[in-house]
């Protein structure tokens, strides 16, 4: 009987698009994601009543804070769904290398991520009177620090998944293990919001570039361990 | 089709399976039954490649395991008593899923047989939560046999039905038996296995304990068969 095989980039594809069509129609994660992310940056505004000095100072810290939790949320969740109704076993049932479930899954958590972002980047502007972050370089910014933290956050969600206190432990393992990325990206989008020039903030973004390559390639070497029994 | 030489398989300091010996000829359709905690789930998690064997040689399909796993995959299908189902996609969707992470070409077509096959092709359309319990393991054996698997694995898949939706999974498994296919299933419901099964293995403290066909059991039945089993290893 000869079996058909499938390729890996379709695989990934399935993935991602089932995530994606699963949470559309559910809107669980998202909304979560979001309504914590508008309470945060709500919160910051209270809280720290800047003037327009400081306010151009702490709007990276302030956003990558937001993302970094709201990123958890998601990240928590998306594995649970696979753990919680059996269907990781069923995803490592499939004829593929095993690498496709975090590819597939980091695809469909850094759209998550990207759209919290593009909802909440907006909302930010306007509770700050901030447009800088508007600009294409901050926006590549996000998107590479997004890319890395969600690199690192799937991986690392697989193994915590499998733990009874699973929402606990990412975040203690997520956030020393992603501090690199983070640090990275707070530097960079600040000197894009300050206004400084390119030469300014191109050695972190190389950081965050270099950080990028290694969590992807980390998580691609690593993951059939992880998830084996 | 399944051969496993002195399998063990040990979870820290505790031993499940302490040298299973077991061989499925193609065809065969073998209920493999025992206690809570004798390592039947073990066991086929192993054969399933979800599990590695800590000793042992395993082999699926002519492909051993764990070195080539995704060929035994390939030729595998299992039933859990989890469904395997995502409940915010329809049944469609769930099946479409599966098609795509198995490669399978011209997938509409192999979806409506396979759901004509479970009788959920009225409902195909409709979201896997809206599903009774029974429906959702009509629709979980589907997926499974959706690639044409020469092996098919049924981890207790009558746990959780009433008594209607557990006829209608009998006649599931006849049809996909019938087809040829190589059926491993445990179970602890004797008389349904004995019904369905052309041998019948008994697992008990980690190794097999007794293996047997109906016409081992003579004027006797499968239960006295499984007690006598059980009787022996004590």
């Amino acid at each position: 009987m000869t079996q058909p095989s499938p390729s890996f980039f379709k695989a990934v594809l399935a993935i991602a698009r089932k995530d994606l069509a699963a949470e559309f129609r559910s809107r669980e994660l998202l909304s979560a994601m979001l309504v914590f992310s508008m309470l945060v940056i709500l919160i910051f505004n209270f809280a720290l009543e800047l003037n327009v000095d400081i306010r151009r100072t702490v709007t990276a810290g302030v956003l990558w804070t937001t993302f970094a939790f709201a990123g958890t949320l998601g990240l928590n969740r998306s594995m649970a769904v696979e753990k919680d109704r059996g269907c990781m076993d069923g995803l490592l049932l499939a004829p593929v290398d095993r690498s496709v479930i975090f590819f597939g899954k980091a695809i469909s958590n850094l759209v998550f991520m990207l759209v919290v972002e593009a909802i909440v980047i907006p909302l930010y502007a306007m509770l700050y009177n901030e447009t800088r972050i508007f600009q294409l370089e901050f926006i590549g910014v996000l998107l590479l620090g997004s890319i890395g933290y969600i690199a690192v956050g799937t991986l690392l969600s697989a193994m915590s998944v499998q733990t009874r206190t699973r929402d606990v432990l990412l975040p203690i393992l997520l956030f020393p293990v992603a501090v690199p990325v983070l640090l990275a990206s707070v530097k960079a989008s600040g000197a894009i919001v300050a206004g400084l020039p390119f030469k300014d903030y191109v050695t972190p973004l190389n950081l965050l570039i270099v950080y990028d390559v290694i969590f992807i390639a980390v998580s691609y070497m690593i993951f059939d361990f992880v998830v084996e029994e | 089709m399944i051969e496993v030489k002195k399998l063990v398989k040990r979870f820290g300091l505790k031993t499940i399976l302490k040298g299973v010996d077991f061989t499925v000829q193609p065809g065969e359709f073998v209920a493999l039954l025992g206690p809570n905690g004798a390592g039947k789930t073990t066991f086929l998690r192993i054969l399933a490649s979800l599990s590695r064997p800590s000793l042992g040689s395993v082999k699926v399909a002519g492909y051993p395991l764990p070195n080539e796993s995704a060929k035994v995959r390939a030729r595998l299908g299992v039933v859990s008593h989890m469904p395997l189902l995502y409940p915010d996609l329809t049944a469609e969707e769930n099946l479409e899923f599966y098609a795509r992470m198995y490669g399978i070409s011209n997938h509409q077509s192999r979806i409506t047989e396979v759901l004509q096959m479970v009788g959920l092709e009225p409902r195909r359309r409709d979201l896997v939560r809206t599903f009774s319990r029974g429906m959702q393991q009509r629709l979980a054996i589907g997926r499974a046999i959706l690639h044409d698997p020469e092996v098919v694995l049924f981890d207790e898949p009558y746990t959780g039905l009433d008594q209607d939706a557990s006829e209608m999974l009998d006649d599931v498994l006849r049809s996909v038996a019938a087809k040829g296919r190589t059926v491993v299933m445990t179970s602890h419901d004797l008389a349904r296995a004995e019904d369905l099964a052309t041998r019948f293995d008994v697992l008990s403290r980690g190794v097999i304990a007794a293996s047997g066909t109906k016409d081992d059991f003579k004027n006797s039945n499968l239960l006295d068969f499984y007690k006598r089993s059980l009787e022996n290893r004590e």
